[in-house]
């Protein structure tokens, strides 16, 4: 099995488990738990060649540990990486308080893309929950970029709670830009908040969009996965046209270790980003 | 000037039902205006009422000592807000205040329950749009009860 990353500006092959070192250069705490690392891609040097919408990188906080996170900027601005990190546990925590100018180790990118060639031509929904919006910010930004390739394009954003809400400056400009249809919905508010209380999966009535031409993308909790699927389906979508991004224990990145084994699949090498189809079934095993 | 029998044929909570039916039901209906910040109904109060929303936004709150009101649920224009009002002892479990202006159609709760009661044809043609909402609210309502996106343990 290879153990090797092919760089794609220079055709090089480098050892995927040795990591690059790149000092951050900016961090935005996002929420009180949520901050996003800026790097310099520059830095990295021929290391990095760029990245794909829902890839990840494996990152590693000096003396605490490495963590999947995906890589929540543009795929088509080669100057930067962006990782958006919640403080969950010791390295998380490391990550997302990391100071400027702390050196931190990236390995990647690794995983699969979400197919925004396929869905070229169709409608596009994006639904997020949670932190789950950071691994579909590429996406956005690319249809944003590429807006004639896409018919109806609709982002629909469910968090916690109004102060949970990730990338709220751009949140507010992506709500006035025009062919872009933003619908976001919070657990709970207080009673500042004007806009939507309730699940995100009941934002889908109020989007414009045609289900039987409809691709959707999704990533969040899985429950929230499973729902927003379910949900899609019963207005028509079907499942090959339903894409999501799994989360699992991912350590190798490569498929050798076999923590991230889901089924048949491992999430790291063939995933993260699956065909609804081809997961739903496992996802209804417990044990999985 | 729209009847109240046009501002119910136009919701989609009654699409699909029979003119009769309508006809029956709108004996109990009244064109209702609620300015923003006023409540619909308060938690405790006679659930004597039930509304389908024309336009406008409605946050449904629950009153927590210590927080505030929180609010769980908004519905919005097209959509129906109130169920209390079908099962003794016919009281509110919550606040609904209006977030902007809201119009509405309200229904006389012992009207409406009481031509169910002599017609169930009627009770079971409403039945028939009251419960789908009532799974999804329930099942929406677990699944942010759930808290899904709160802390994970990882990483």
């Amino acid at each position: 099995m290879a153990t090797r990353l092919e760089d794609a500006a220079s055709g090089m092959r480098r050892d995927a488990f040795v990591p690059f070192f790149v000092p951050v250069r900016r961090r935005v705490r996002e929420s009180a738990d949520v901050a996003t690392l800026e790097f310099d891609a520059l830095e990295a040097g021929p290391a990095w060649s760029g990245f794909g919408p829902g890839q990840f990188n494996m990152v590693y906080a000096f003396g605490v540990g490495e963590i999947p996170v995906s890589i929540s900027g543009d795929p088509s601005d080669p100057t930067r990486i962006l990782h958006t990190i919640r403080a969950v546990g010791p390295v998380s925590r490391a990550l997302a308080t990391a100071r400027r100018g702390e050196p931190v180790g990236l390995r990647g990118p690794f995983g699969s893309r979400w197919p925004v060639e396929r869905a070229a031509g169709h409608d596009l929904l994006i639904v997020a929950g949670g932190i789950g919006l950071a691994p579909l910010r590429p996406v956005l930004y690319h249809a944003l970029r590429d807006r004639g390739a896409y018919g109806r394009v609709a982002l629909l954003y469910g968090a916690r709670t109004p102060q949970d809400l990730l990338f709220r400056r751009e949140l507010d400009v992506w709500r006035r830009t025009p062919g872009l249809q933003v619908r976001v919905a919070v657990d709970r508010a207080g009673p500042d908040w004007e806009g939507d209380v309730g699940f995100v999966t009941g934002q889908f009535p109020k989007v414009r969009f045609d289900p039987l031409e409809a691709v959707a993308m999704i990533c969040g909790p899985e429950l929230m996965i499973r729902a927003a699927a379910q949900s899609l389906q019963e207005l028509g979508v079907d499942a090959d046209r339903i894409h999501v991004s799994m989360e699992r224990n991912m350590q190798c990145a490569i498929g050798h270790c076999g923590h991230c084994q889901f089924g048949p699949k491992f999430v790291c090498k063939d995933g993260p980003v699956f065909p609804y189809s081809t997961v739903a079934p496992m996802m209804a095993i417990r044990e999985l | 000037m729209k009847t109240i029998e046009d501002l119910l044929r136009s919701h989609p909570f009654t699409e699909g039902l029979e003119e009769a039916i309508l006809q029956l039901i709108a004996g109990c209906a009244t064109n209702v205006v609620f300015e923003a910040g006023s409540y619909l109904f308060r938690a405790g109060g006679p659930a004597d009422r039930f509304y389908l929303l024309r336009h406008g936004t409605v946050a449904l709150e629950l009153f927590v000592p210590g927080q505030g009101a929180q609010t769980f649920l908004t519905v919005k224009s097209g959509e129906m807000l109130g169920m209390t009002w079908l099962v003794p002892p016919y009281r509110w479990a919550y606040d609904a205040r209006a977030v902007e202006l809201c119009r509405a159609i309200a229904f006389d709760a012992t009207c409406l329950r009481g031509k169910c009661e002599s017609d169930p044809h009627v009770g079971y043609e409403l039945m028939k749009r009251f419960v789908p909402v009532l799974v999804q609210r329930l099942q929406a309502a677990q699944l942010q009860r759930a808290d899904l996106y709160g802390p994970a343990a990882q990483g």
